[in-house]
């Protein structure tokens, strides 16, 4: 027989009926249900099976703390893996389907695996990764690893609600205990927070019947709960506490049903109490995993909440002293109860599919279910989440509450209290803030697992893991523990351990010879329980946490069809033309700019601006290149470095006054700029006499290079006729356009003549489409990033970042004066005078050519030599283009002693490729920088 | 997460701050001689205290770096101060 439901009040509604389907059949619940208790009131008994052997598994416990029920389920045409069907309430329409099995829970093909077991030991998997090769078994392997199946299903706007939560008490757990708790602090005027991860509250006394405080329990939840309410306390049901953070942080999601992202709320509440129970221990005996064998504990809500009667024939297997009430509370649903002595060495299991009958003590009884009950386990995560210790208590042969956090309080069972009215009174006490220590007397006669038993028995139901995996990982010495864990895979079923790691202990305590708390216990992490992994994140990702950096010109550049693309946190044309003509379109742009002119939009680059007094010698302090000789009006290359003495970013700056300078910085690099020169500032510097500021979106640029740019901007009349016959290279001058203030500079990124005007951004439009109507005529024209990338290159302009590591040192990239002739401190001086400055095999930056007729070289690509007959990476290539002006590939790398192999042959390498290339200057065209000042 | 009082703007959550090294590590003046090992200690050596720290943190919303005094340990923070010689 298997269980069924039976008449009486209970949570469920059933009025209505909700329609689901299991492995394709229809079956119906009710609402109220959880997918596990409507499957058991129809009579199915296997939901699953073990992750290892395959082996038949339906329910141990009937919530969080089961194990074994793992379901997929489809709803609304998505589909959710890995369901805990114990905890998933009940939606009509739901279709689920079992895991790990195939074609089904029922009949599984691969339950083979359970006669081959001898072959799949703790430690099986670490061994095949070893030896002889983990691809001769990888495919077998993942076919038959992991649960479930992940659905490539997204589902548009599933992100968690996030709310902020304050409250003086948060009460955990709203059973009898927790109930009692929250109403003395509600009453006596405390904003209290109450949770409970059910849909209903009352915790066990759902799954009773007898009287409490003279009432019954349905009448006694229902007063406590409006007393809490009319005092102002609140109450979240299906809302789990999964973590305990720092400082009192806790977070609390909210189950909103399968499909329906959860709300998280994060609150650090003044006090806690924990009133989060106690789990029932399973008996670990010979075929202890069968269906049919379940807890105690799971049998009582089953029947208390779903009206569910697990079995007609129960065999209950116990060492609890309390466990007569559930027996009483079974045999009155109707059921036939026997109470055997726990003697587990004896103890086995009989059936294959199901449990038929339990032998114990030399005979053998007939049963369709056996209850089984080691004692109790206190639920204690959260009181370890926030730092509290453990105390082994032999009585309760359980680890109790010790020392701990002022701010939280553990009571009832989750302390070790299983006595009602004593439990009632120190919640009291404790909603009242006072700390009674009493934990009254119980005994719980030790029942632990055998070593010596013969035949399998179960520890981890769901991973397969027995008391004799544990007996080898001793044997291999993994003793610890974390070792043990992680060598068994103990503990990582459902349940995460609830169940399983104190059998399990108590087995590496009796094979060490040691008591169990010298055993000790694993790391308690949050979540308590299994949640979706956006209750992390929200709508707290992707552009809303780094929202894309906008263009003033951006209109301008859609009016040309330029493809745009993201550079740095920037949206940038990055050419202009249609987004699968990007070769044709680039080549076009390099000729634009080198034949005539590139119009181009500047705006991303950074613009700090440094002021103050002591601005002249906090510039000289943060570059590389000696900044104090800098004159008004002219404009200097230079290098950041970190003090490590690494290159940490590269720009121009350029003087206003003896008091104001304008850093230029990478794109992408601004934020990382501004916190590196705020640190120094404040570091090493009088924050009153100098100040930066991010002035890069305070203005918009528009640059103009190539042989007709000179003609371009005198036509514009930024400057007078006059200015132009002393604007040499590398200087800086104010005009204006269309009446407001213009920066013009004369800098270069391409290694033409260049001028960047910068305006203010509502005059940039017009600057930006009077330049081109302007440029048209001869010849001039808009150029993208991807082409301003060749053009650099062509230069041997870096990229930092692309074209440096985290290793190069100025002087890496031919920048050798300030380190040698600087006398002024500088940050990162010192260390480009160590020893690993100093190395004559330092990664240098140089140029390549390809040597053997074919394409471009790939970048990454390693230059290969060796050394004592082994291959040696020498350096590899960081940016390669074909130049469409000088009609040949060319490539950027960083090569050990690059700067003298000029002229040598080197062999590249990548994916099994080999090339030949010839090391060069980093600058292909025009060496003498003719053209710059043209 | 733990919260973290900013001697400028109050309690802010942690994820609002960035930890910047230990305090009283003075940078040497790198116009002298300074050797290898004593870069090297300024550099990259740190107490790495288990107990009670006194670090330098930045809350970037304001951009202030500051003392904080906080126990590694039990996670407590004793204090905060600016740095900023105008304000102490
Ligand atoms: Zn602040």
């Amino acid at each position: 027989m298997s269980a069924r439901r039976i008449e009486g009040a209970g949570l469920v509604d059933r009025a209505v009926e909700l329609r689901f389907t299991f492995d394709g059949k229809p079956y119906k619940g009710y609402e109220g249900d959880t997918v596990a208790s409507a499957l058991l009131a129809a009579g199915v008994r296997i939901l699953g099976r073990s992750f290892k052997y395959h082996r038949p598994r339906s329910v141990w416990g009937a919530w969080s703390d089961d194990p074994n029920a793992i379901v997929d389920i489809a709803l609304n045409g998505t589909r959710f893996p890995n369901c805990q069907a114990t905890t998933t309430y009940l939606s009509d329409g739901m279709e689920v389907r079992s895991v790990n099995a195939w074609p089904n829970a029922n009949r599984d093909v691969k339950s083979v695996l359970n006669l081959a077991s001898r072959f799949l030991p703790a430690g099986f998997y670490y061994k095949m990764f070893m030896w002889p090769d983990w691809h001769l078994f990888e495919p077998t392997i993942r076919k038959m690893a992991g649960i479930g199946t992940l659905g490539a299903d997204v589902i548009e706007g599933y992100d968690a609600t996030i709310l902020h939560e304050t409250c003086d008490l948060l009460v955990v757990g709203a059973g009898a205990t927790g109930l009692a708790a929250a109403r003395a602090a509600a009453e006596a005027g405390q904003a209290v927070l109450l949770v409970d991860d059910h849909s209903s509250v009352g915790g066990r006394l759902l799954s009773s019947l007898d009287p409490i405080d003279g009432q019954s329990p349905a009448d006694w939840i229902d007063e406590h709960l409006r007393a809490i309410q009319s005092a102002g306390g609140r109450v979240l049901t299906r809302t789990t506490a999964i973590g305990v953070y720092d400082h009192h942080a806790v977070s609390l999601v909210e189950d909103r049903g399968l499909g329906t992202a959860p709300i998280v709320r994060r609150l650090r509440p003044s006090r806690m109490i924990l009133a989060t129970g106690a789990i029932d221990r399973p008996v670990t005996f010979v075929n202890n995993d069968r269906p049919g064998i379940m807890s105690l504990d799971g049998a009582a809500e089953l029947l208390g909440r779903y009206r569910v009667l697990v079995g007609q024939e129960i065999a209950v297997l116990s060492n609890r002293p309390d466990c007569q009430q559930v027996v009483a509370d079974l045999q009155a649903a109707g059921a036939k109860v026997q109470v055997l002595d726990p003697n587990q060495a004896t103890a086995k299991a009989i059936g294959t599919r199901h449990v038929k009958a339990l032998k114990s003590g030399g005979r053998v009884v007939p049963c369709d279910t056996v209850l089984a009950s080691a004692g109790l386990t206190p639920a204690i995560h959260l009181w370890r989440h926030a730092g509290g210790k453990l105390d082994w208590d032999e009585a309760r042969q359980a680890f109790l509450p010790g020392w701990g956090p002022d701010w939280v309080s553990v009571v009832g069972a989750a302390n070790g209290v299983y006595d009602l009215e004593l439990s009632l009174m120190t919640a009291r006490a404790a909603g009242l803030g006072e700390c009674i220590a009493d934990r009254g007397t119980y005994t719980l006669p030790p029942l632990w697992p055998s070593v010596s038993a013969k035949g399998r028995q179960w520890l981890d139901f769901q991973h397969d893991v027995t008391v004799k995996d544990i007996v080898l990982a001793k044997q291999e010495n993994m003793v610890s523990v974390e070792h043990l864990k992680r060598y068994t895979t103990l503990g990582m079923a459902g349940d995460q351990g609830k169940t399983s790691n104190m059998p399990a202990l108590a087995t590496m305590a009796e094979l060490q010879g040691k008591p169990i708390p010298e055993v000790g216990t694993t790391t308690f992490r949050p979540p308590y329980t299994p949640i979706p992994l956006e209750s992390y994140t929200s709508a707290h990702k992707g552009r809303a946490v780094a929202p894309l950096k906008r263009l003033a010109l951006e209109g301008e550049h859609r009016k040309l069809n330029a493809a745009m693309g993201e550079y740095g946190g920037w949206l940038r044309p990055a050419w202009y033309g249609a987004s699968n003509e990007e070769e044709e379109a680039v080549a076009r742009e390099c000729n634009t700019a080198r034949n005539a002119a590139a119009i181009m939009d500047g705006s991303a680059l950074g613009a700090i601006e440094v002021i103050g007094p002591d601005a002249r010698a906090f510039v000289n302090f943060v570059y590389y290149n000696t900044m104090s000789t800098l004159k008004p009006g002219k404009i200097r290359y230079g290098f950041m470095l970190t003090e490590a003495g690494r290159v940490f970013d590269d720009g121009v700056m350029a003087c206003i006054d003896d008091t104001r300078f304008v850093i230029s910085c990478s794109s992408a690099h601004a934020d990382a700029v501004m916190a590196h020169l705020e640190n120094w500032r404040q570091d090493s510097f009088d924050p009153s006499r100098v100040h930066i500021h991010d002035a890069t979106q305070n203005w918009s640029t528009v640059t103009i290079a190539g042989p007709k740019a000179l003609e371009i901007v005198k036509d514009l009349g930024v400057l007078a006729e006059a200015d132009f016959d002393d604007f040499p290279h590398m200087s800086l001058k104010h005009g204006s356009f269309n009446g407001v203030l213009a920066r013009i500079a004369r800098v270069s990124f391409t290694g033409d003549t260049s001028y960047e005007i910068s305006v203010r951004n509502d005059h940039v439009e017009a600057l930006w489409q009077a330049a081109l109507e302007i440029g048209h005529p001869l010849g001039a024209g808009p150029v993208g990033t991807e082409a301003l990338v060749v053009l650099r290159a062509e230069k041997g302009y870096i990229l930092i970042g692309k074209d440096t590591d985290g290793e190069t040192m100025p002087h890496d990239l031919g920048f050798t004066v300030p380190r040698i002739k600087k006398k002024a401190a500088f940050v990162g001086d010192r260390s480009l005078h160590t020893e690993t400055a100093n190395r004559v095999d330092r990664k240098n930056f140089v140029g390549l050519e390809v040597e053997d007729g074919g394409g471009l070289l790939p970048i990454g690509a390693h230059i290969v030599g060796s050394e004592n007959g082994e291959p040696l990476s020498l350096g590899y290539v960081t940016s390669s283009h074909m130049s469409p002006t000088l009609g040949r590939p060319i490539a950027l790398a960083l090569l050990s002693n690059g700067a003298n192999e000029l002229g040598q042959i080197v062999t590249t390498w990548h994916m099994g490729e080999e090339r030949k290339a010839r090391v060069a200057s980093p600058c292909a065209l025009d060496l003498d920088g003719e053209r710059i000042h043209a | 997460m733990q919260r973290f009082p900013c001697p400028f703007c109050g309690p802010r959550d942690e994820r609002e701050f960035h930890f910047a090294g230990e305090a009283d590590k003075d940078r040497p003046d790198t116009t002298q001689d300074i050797s290898d090992e004593a870069w090297a200690d300024y550099l990259f050596n740190c107490k790495n205290s288990c107990g009670p720290t006194r670090e330098i943190w930045v809350h970037f919303p304001c951009q202030e770096y500051f003392i904080m005094e906080r126990d590694t340990v039990t996670m407590s923070v004793a204090g905060t101060t600016s740095v900023r010689k105008d304000l102490t």
